[in-house]
């Protein structure tokens, strides 16, 4: 009786007890194809050296340890560039990326979901349009104009492009639509410019798409490893660094297990926050035709 | 790029007021009036040409040179385009590859999108939130996917070959990631785990968001189970969450290679791996051949737009 208890109550179609529990199998099963990897994951970082070699492997740490995170701040201070660098540069990345992917794409989107005026409709159509092929396409040229731009071996190379990714100004509009026109034109007869109806109205409205935006954006940003753009050792990303480590062989798979777990934790815990916000947003994500 | 030409046309239309309103006046007029939209659109769509629209049209023309990033460019016709499908076996291979990869996680992961989130979409709030956690982190927690590393690890300390041996199932480990016969089988597998993403949210929120009086009313008239309600008034309600959703899972399928990289390296064993983007790169980032790269980036672009514009017509038929 436990499994229909998990289950809302009944609407006016119920199902029987057996095709709940077919479904409630069903659920858990894939749910520990998903979950179990990340399991590993969080289990390794914990776990010492000899238990991370051992045979036949095991999922769960026997004697949990903080060894590999000592060995990580140890390893932070004697290598030839510091650890923190690594992990500033990606933040740097990380945070200047998202806020102003944020920023640019809502100013964007404000004009694109409440007016219609002279190429709104094609602008839009282009950016979805843009949706349906990945960055893979545009690499070459991509390479051409940031050596143009004189970028290359800049965090730039990275932080621009990001700014102006087609999926955040997409859900942005189609979120900001939501917005009653009532409001922008109250605020329009008190004398208020369009920018101060974009940030002071319609900016506060739209907090919940912010924080999709940021979830979209923010895990991209962290786990880039800095392409081809970037060759400088002092510039590179935690992902870059977490792969040198590995490639230290036995000796370092602990910290590498550690590196991974703060790269993983990370984008995790900010949508464990921002769960309800997205849901909210994505409701709006449909395509009309 | 355009925002910033035509805000200029409006200020010379302001110290010039119109003797005639002719159609170049008046688009003038309409730009000056709006163009408080236009410049706060003007950092985005700057960007958004200079790195996404120009680069697009930019590989189109460039696939009909021969381009090494040291000689000047030389026009050479169809001929790029001809070597790629009379001439290079690789690239067969490489769309052969990507083709199975498509055709196998694209249709499996949109319809798993769905069933997932129309399970979940049964439970109590909590579970729910909880669930929807569990199948949306590996798409979020980057690069994790090294996990599948030692899962799929060719000595015996691998998870996989450490459970068959000690079961009994074999007695020598087995090379996962170098044996043509699991590579492809192996991306797959990751690529789906890694593919519940931004359509699986979106399916969420499609399934909460729909009129509950629609369902009320589809009873009265008759519907008599779950299937029915579920083709004629759930999907219908969310076909435009799930042609949003169709067009990223099929995005995502044709441009497999990070996955591909990280399990099978880069070139894989025998090509077994080998997707039309890792063929890119291969051109563009190692042999320098920008044209020929330019072609193939140009075939996958039309790979990409054609398959989505398809899809997008079947889905509107759906319900119907």
């Amino acid at each position: 009786m436990k499994v229909i208890s998990v289950f809302r109550a009944p609407k006016k179609l119920n199902r029987s007890f057996t095709v709940s529990f077919i479904l409630f199998v069903f659920l858990a099963v894939f749910g520990a194809f998903m979950g179990l990897p990340l399991v590993f994951a969080i289990n390794n970082a914990f776990k010492p050296l000899d238990e991370l070699f051992i045979f036949p492997p095991r999922i769960f740490v026997n004697n949990p340890t903080m060894d590999n995170f000592y060995d990580l701040i140890a390893l932070m201070g004697n290598s030839w560039v510091p650890l923190s660098r690594y992990i500033g540069n990606t933040l740097l990345i990380t945070i200047a990326g998202t806020a102003g992917h944020i920023l640019l794409a809502s100013a964007a989107a404000y004009p694109l979901a409440k007016y219609r005026f002279l190429g709104s409709k094609v602008l839009f159509s282009i950016v979805v349009l843009s949706l349906m092929f990945s960055g893979h396409v545009t690499a070459i040229p991509n390479y051409m104009v940031m050596s143009w731009l004189g970028w290359i071996n800049t965090h730039a190379s990275i932080i621009v492009p990001s700014l102006a990714f087609p999926l955040g100004l997409f859900l942005m509009k189609q979120f900001m639509e939501q917005i009653p026109d009532a409001l922008l034109e109250a605020a329009k007869i008190d004398g208020a410019s369009e920018y101060r109806i974009y940030w002071t109205i319609v900016m506060p409205n739209v907090k919940p798409a912010w924080l999709t935006l940021m979830i979209l954006q923010f895990p991209m940003l962290w786990g880039t490893d800095g392409g081809s753009f970037i060759y400088s050792e002092n510039l590179k990303t935690l992902h870059y660094a977490l792969g040198q480590i590995t490639q230290g062989g036995i000796a370092r798979a602990g910290v590498g297990a550690a590196v991974a777990l703060i790269l993983m934790v990370v984008p995790i815990t900010l949508f464990i926050i921002s769960q309800s916000s997205v849901i909210q947003t994505m409701a709006t994500s449909g395509m009309k035709e | 790029m355009q925002a910033e030409t035509t805000t200029r046309g409006a200020v010379s239309d302001l110290a010039y007021p119109p003797r005639k309103p002719s159609r170049l006046a008046q688009i003038a007029r309409e730009l000056g009036k709006n163009k408080h939209y236009y410049i706060l659109m003007s950092p985005y769509m700057i960007i958004f040409f200079l790195f996404t629209v120009i680069p697009v049209v930019f590989s189109l023309g460039l696939s009909f040179f021969y381009f090494n990033m040291l000689e000047f460019p030389r026009f050479v016709g169809w001929e790029n385009y001809a070597r790629l499908f009379l001439n290079d076996d690789v690239f067969m291979i490489a769309l052969k590859n990507t083709f199975m990869f498509a055709v196998i996680t694209g249709p499996i992961s949109y319809f798993a999108c769905f069933l997932f989130a129309w399970i979940i979409n049964e439970l109590s709030p909590k579970v729910r939130a909880v669930m929807t956690l569990i199948f949306y982190a590996p798409s979020i927690s980057g690069n994790v996917f090294f996990i599948w590393l030692i899962v799929f690890s060719g000595d015996s300390y691998g998870y996989l070959n450490g459970i068959l041996i000690k079961y009994g199932f074999m007695l020598e480990p087995i090379q996962w990631l170098t044996n043509e016969q699991y590579i492809l089988t192996i991306v797959i597998i990751v690529q789906l785990w890694l593919s519940l993403g931004t359509s699986f949210l979106a399916f969420i929120a499609g399934l909460q968001t729909i009129d509950k009086s629609l369902i009320e009313a589809g009873t009265v008239d008759g519907i008599k189970n779950r299937w029915q309600e579920l083709w004629f008034i759930t999907l219908p309600s969310m076909r435009p969450q799930l042609m949003f959703g169709a067009v990223l899972q099929i995005t995502g399928a044709f441009a497999v290679a990070d996955i591909s990289i990280a399990l099978a390296g880069f070139p894989s064993v025998n090509y077994a791996a080998h997707t039309v983007v890792t063929h890119l790169m291969d051109f563009g980032t190692i042999r320098f051949e920008m044209g020929y790269a330019s072609a193939i980036a140009t075939v996958l672009f039309g790979l990409m737009i054609g398959t989505n514009m398809l899809t997008q017509k079947l889905l509107r038929k759906i319900g119907e």
